[in-house]
């Protein structure tokens, strides 16, 4: 299939940055007229509600007593704040455990993901060997066919080898997509081939070029990687609802989950779990948003 | 391709040394390379191929594999579970695709212009698409109530007397599931277009502008021509993202009520890790990914004609 060369193709270019206004088209921006800018802002101020609201409702309900979270009319701002909620969860639940575990998957594959797929992309985007277009083709392949398609015979494939129900599944799953491999060439196929053919005069290995020049120069694009990587192994909810199935070994998406059936009735404190489980991702994400952006514009590749 | 090949070189001595040059050259390409593949091709690619022989198996956890040929095949035609989850992943499909296509590149235009507030906007917008499924699926079910629920309650303030039973109805739960997945992945498809819109040469506008062409002539000669490459892989990685929905529902409704939004993912996890039917379950799966190549097919094969 064709696939892998046209989706290469439209990923839009990498020094583009969505976030910095195109200059030129300001000038007609300009024109735009005053009703057309009222409208607009109308347009932004409804929709950035559409998709806050539910958090803002999420934080606010978690500071609720757990009567008071279907009052009508709605309150959204509880008049007196339930902190000991953010206290009792640790105490009802192994929210800790469930954290730590999380914590643990995620730095792990990470790594991994960070090291192997910036060290193959570099294989792909700067060395030449027999077959290397045909091996690319088949990593932007499986782009296409989802995991939910394959994920049987990966299962079982888990299985024989005895690693279901240790994380050692689930770093095993993340750890080698070809997503990473995808956007750390994207990368590299930025900085010119003249570098490395100068460092080569020099004498340097390619493994130095890789080390010594390709990684730092690309902080910006391994920072994305990182971030990205991190949030979807966080999130993750399918993969270790298929292979974690020991309490001791959930992720705070498992343990959320089983929580909300054990303590259905209790809304307030439910969402306070909500809000937990978002909040470091919502902080990774605070700290890092220029390289999710530009993670996800050079790549257009996940999920 | 990248095959190597040593034409007229001057002498034997220097053609060896070349070619030995260039193996190395070779294994060393190929050594950066192997790490990642050996994971990838163990965990992706074999999955991927062993797929297709498995749905030929009656297989279940205790026990071989048995030849079955195309029995699983068959007995998906009699189905009736299976034929109520392709239609819902349909449904899904029919109604996500299009309403996030449409509402994502309208953001976008938006966002494209100069208006206060735009860098935060665009940072709320995205911020759905990275937080966890589970909570949020957890925080729009509730907000999904049919009694007190503050959906029904606002939808109440606009003289809506007899509110949707969402999660709770079978009529309207699959709704529920779209709308909370659209609202999730605008900002995601949002930003891609964003991208696609700063590669638009504004010179194209300002000649189409001179040329007396009104905003919506030049969005629709200047803008959505430049943008194709974008939609079309906007469109695609939709379509896939669809057809393979799952986390969402299985939090939000768990297929429910009845079996109203089970979908082709959720069935396949449902036969093949539940009740351990391998052989069964790969058959839906070789479904799930023959629908997906088909469909991506055809959209590569509209593009390319587009593009001719």
């Amino acid at each position: 299939m064709a696939a892998p060369h046209t989706l290469a193709d439209t990923a839009p270019p990498r020094t583009v940055d969505p976030g910095t206004e195109n200059p030129t088209s300001n000038r007609s921006e300009r024109r735009l007229p005053a009703l057309g800018k009222v409208l607009g802002h109308v347009v932004l101020v409804l929709a950035a509600a559409g998709l806050l609201l539910p958090f803002f409702w999420m934080v606010s309900s978690s500071l609720k007593a757990d009567n008071g979270v279907f009052s009508i009319p709605v309150t959204w701002f509880p008049d007196s704040p339930q902190w000991g909620n953010y206290a009792e969860i640790w105490r009802i639940s192994d929210m800790l455990v469930w954290l730590k575990n999380t914590v643990f998957l995620s730095v792990v594959v990470t790594l991994l993901q960070l090291f192997t797929g910036s060290f193959a992309a570099y294989g792909f985007a700067k060395t030449r060997f027999p077959g290397r277009n045909l091996l690319f083709l088949l990593y932007i392949g499986t782009i296409a066919v989802p995991w939910q398609a394959y994920m049987i015979p990966q299962f079982i494939m888990m299985s024989e080898a005895g690693l279901t129900n240790t994380p050692w599944s689930i770093i095993a799953l993340q750890a080698f997509g070809a997503f990473g491999v995808f956007l750390m060439r994207q990368y590299y196929l930025t900085i010119p081939d003249e570098l490395c053919e100068a460092a080569r005069v020099d004498g340097l290995s390619e493994y130095g070029i890789y080390f010594r020049i390709m990684l730092p120069l690309s902080v910006p694009a391994l920072a994305s990687l990182a971030l990205l990587t991190f949030v979807t192994t966080w999130n993750d909810y399918l993969g270790p609802l298929i292979y974690l199935r020991d309490p001791d070994l959930w992720t705070i998406q498992l343990g959320l989950k089983s929580f909300v059936s054990d303590y259905n009735a209790e809304h307030a404190l439910i969402m306070t779990g909500s809000v937990l489980s978002v909040l470091p991702i919502a902080i990774v994400f605070l700290l890092g948003q220029k390289y999710f952006v530009q993670g996800i514009a050079t790549s257009g590749l996940k999920g | 391709m990248s095959t190597t090949t040593v034409g007229g070189s001057p002498g034997i001595g220097a053609d060896r040394t070349k070619r030995w040059y260039r193996a190395r050259r070779s294994l060393q390409g190929v050594s950066f390379v192997l790490p990642n593949f050996l994971g990838f091709g163990l965990l992706t690619l074999g999955p991927v191929v062993a797929l297709f022989y498995i749905s030929f198996t009656n297989w279940n956890v205790f026990g071989k594999a048995k030849w079955i040929g195309l029995d699983n095949f068959t007995r998906l035609f009699g189905d009736t579970s299976f034929h109520r989850a392709l239609l819902n992943t349909l449904y899904y499909s029919a109604f996500h695709i299009p309403l996030t296509l449409a509402v994502s590149l309208g953001l976008a235009l938006l966002l494209n212009r100069k208006l206060r507030g735009v860098a935060f906007f665009r940072t709320a917008a995205f911020f759905p698409y990275i937080t966890s499924i589970v909570a949020i699926a957890i925080a729009w079910n509730l907000l999904f109530s049919r009694d007190a629920g503050p959906i029904n309650q606002i939808l109440g303030l606009f003289g809506v007397t007899d509110p949707p039973g969402w999660t709770a109805s079978s009529d309207w739960a699959m709704p529920a599931v779209i709308i909370v997945g659209v609202w999730r992945e605008m900002g995601y498809y949002m930003l891609l277009f964003l991208a696609g819109l700063q590669t638009v040469p504004p010179e194209l506008h300002e000649a189409a502008r001179i040329d007396g062409a009104n905003a919506w002539q030049r969005f629709r000669n200047v803008t959505l021509p430049c943008l194709r490459p974008t939609t079309f892989f906007v469109t695609v990685m939709l379509t896939i993202g669809s057809f393979k929905v799952f986390d969402l529902i299985l939090v939000m409704t768990n297929g429910g009520p009845g079996q109203s939004t089970l979908v082709l993912s959720q069935y396949i996890y449902q036969k093949g890790l539940v009740e351990n039917r391998f052989g069964y379950a790969s058959a839906i799966s070789v479904v799930l990914f023959a629908l997906c190549m088909l469909v991506t097919i055809v959209q590569f094969a509209v593009n390319r004609r587009r593009n001719a």
